[in-house]
């Protein structure tokens, strides 16, 4: 007889903590627990070990590798199990404090009869912020591959970083496991899942990899999808990034970031759109240079070739200003909705101003657009680069008022950037650049097809635009502008 | 793991994560070699010897000397060094 009632033991866990004032409530129904010869009971304590008072095997958690194994949420949380030895036998449980459920779950009918009847428990501490990621990469399984860089005692940390080559001349955030584990948590990818090859070595790049780069570059967890978006988008063939690495041209990727995320992750759109001062714009630019340097090796005077550069290639991030809603987005342009996120990359080099503050109609406008057009790379070199249009929201404003959309200003920049061969080829004007005479009886357009490129962004005054001049190797022979959608 | 002095390498792990040597001369001839004398006693004639050696296998010297043993090279004088020499030889003991 008595050896049945001792196989019928039951064995509960209890998770508690003392700064709770739920499980302080309960406490002498832990201690009814506790004497109770009929069943066994741990006790887990997340803060101080002192909690419950008058209970002698108390198990310090304060480590809490027990309430991160167990998952836990809330305390107190009540845990039935099938064998007292064995952590993984948990067969139900309950949290808060429920008289009636903590009656019922373990039978004993008069069970904290003075308490009253309900009170909801406290966050566990496993639930305080950032400390998943901590207790992650203490008890959790091991995700992360990357080799350890174990830094001697005297090393200072951030020069470190430069003593290794991994910066682009800038400080970069020291790459910690803990804030790498907090960067991958921004994105629901796979640490080691691999996207791709990146150029120049060609080497396998892992979403850990990137992860490491965005840490660097400044990046909030928040950022992580853009970012991965942007290399994705980056290693597209037609992208030709090993090309624009390489090249003795100015140019560099150019992102332009479109849709719901912009609001979401608080990119600038305003006031200095493409300057400094916002952390989004500026570290998820920064992230991609930083990852083609890193895992690619792409480094200037190594297999960057540069013979200027051009400073976009630190960063070189902006978002779209999409408060017109007549106004089509680049990302629209490009085959997606106004209600996705995409991300576009351009191959594109610095950025020349078009001042028009005279301009009140969009035929006048229109045309002193192109007039400035005709500058990229060389007045007299057509078809070789292609070009953004940055229009600032008043100039969109004029186009708008004269009853324009984009589409009006792309067919009338094409009419205004037709030019006769005569005047563009080799020797006209007494310029020895220029298009080969092959071209002479010809009306060229400035812009191959799908070249010219036109978003929108900045603050509300200065009626200023700007061109972003791209690469001269643009096309199918070198770089297309790439989207991708998030 | 977790130790603040730990970073995770960013880079494609293609070369060892210590820090590099910078190449070495293939020769010394025509390459501009700077002698740093410590300033410790007697380093000059010591290094009056390596000079010589120097000298005849081709290669220029050129001489610099430490304010004081005791510190670290100035910034200015490591950068003069830097930018006048191919590599630099610096006499470390008495």
């Amino acid at each position: 007889m008595n050896q049945a009632i001792a196989n019928q033991t039951t064995h509960y866990a209890l998770v508690v903590k003392k700064d709770c004032p739920t499980c302080a409530l309960i406490e002498p129904v832990i201690h009814s627990l506790a004497n109770n010869e009929t069943l066994s009971l741990k006790v887990y304590v997340q803060d101080d070990p002192s909690f419950p008072a008058d209970i002698d095997d108390v198990i310090d958690d304060s480590s809490l590798e027990y309430s991160y194994q167990r998952e836990i949420e809330v305390v107190p949380t009540l845990i039935r199990l099938s064998d007292g030895n064995d952590a993984q036998s948990e067969e139900s449980r309950i949290y808060g404090w429920e008289k009636k459920q903590w009656q019922s779950f373990t039978g004993i009918e008069a069970l904290g009869a003075e308490l009253i009847d309900f009170k909801p428990g406290c966050g566990s501490k496993t639930q305080d912020p950032g400390m998943n990621e901590v207790l992650a990469l203490r008890f959790g399984k091991q995700i992360l591959q990357a080799r350890a860089v174990e830094l001697a005692e005297a090393e200072d940390i951030m020069e470190a970083c430069y003593d290794r080559g991994w910066s682009d001349g800038l400080p970069v955030v020291p790459p910690t496991p803990l804030r790498v584990m907090r960067m991958l948590n921004g994105s629901d990818r796979d640490a080691a899942e691999i996207i791709g090859k990146v150029p120049p070595d060609n080497v396998s790049c892992s979403i850990e990899k990137i992860a490491i780069n965005a840490v660097m570059a400044g990046c909030k967890p928040e950022y992580f999808p853009v970012v991965i978006a942007s290399v994705e988008a980056a290693l597209q063939d037609r992208f030709c990034m090993h090309g624009l690495l390489c090249t003795t041209y100015f140019s560099s990727p150019v992102m332009v970031v479109s849709g719901p995320v912009v609001k979401q992750i608080g990119m600038n759109s305003g006031i200095n759109a493409l300057g400094q001062g916002n952390r989004a714009n500026a570290t998820i630019g920064r992230a991609l240079q930083l990852i083609i340097r890193n895992v690619g090796g792409g480094v200037p005077g190594g297999i960057d070739r540069a013979n200027m550069g051009n400073p976009g290639k630190y960063t070189y991030c902006f978002a779209e200003d999409e408060s017109d809603e007549n106004w089509a987005s680049l990302s629209m342009d490009r085959g997606f909705d106004r209600a996705d996120s995409v991300i576009s990359l351009f191959a594109g080099d610095g950025l020349q101003p078009i001042l028009d503050q005279q301009s009140r109609t969009p035929q006048s406008l229109a045309k002193s657009m192109a007039m400035s057009l005709r500058s990229v790379a060389h007045t007299k070199v057509f078809g070789l680069a292609d070009a953004i249009l940055v229009v600032c929201p008043e100039h969109r404003r004029v186009f708008r008022e004269g009853g324009w959309n984009k589409e009006d200003l792309r067919k009338a920049l094409y009419e205004k950037l037709m030019t006769p061969g005569t005047e563009i080829v080799r020797g006209a004007n007494d310029i020895a650049e220029g298009m080969p005479e092959k071209f002479k009886d010809k009306v060229l357009n400035k812009f191959r097809d799908d070249g010219l490129h036109i978003v929108t962004t900045g603050g509300t005054a200065g009626m200023f635009s700007a061109i972003i001049g791209g690469w001269v190797a643009s096309g199918e022979r070198g770089s297309q502008l790439v989207s991708t959608k998030l | 793991m977790q130790s603040p002095t730990t970073l995770l390498d960013p880079t494609a792990e293609l070369q060892t994560s210590a820090r590099q040597l910078l190449p070495r001369l293939a020769s010394l001839a025509g390459a501009t070699i700077g002698l740093l004398d410590i300033s410790k006693p007697r380093g000059k004639e010591f290094l009056d010897e390596v000079q010589k050696h120097l000298e005849q296998a081709g290669a220029k010297v050129k001489r610099y000397s430490k304010p004081t043993f005791t510190r670290v090279a100035p910034t200015e004088l490591t950068q003069r060094i830097s930018v006048e020499c191919d590599a630099v030889i610096e006499g470390l003991a008495d």
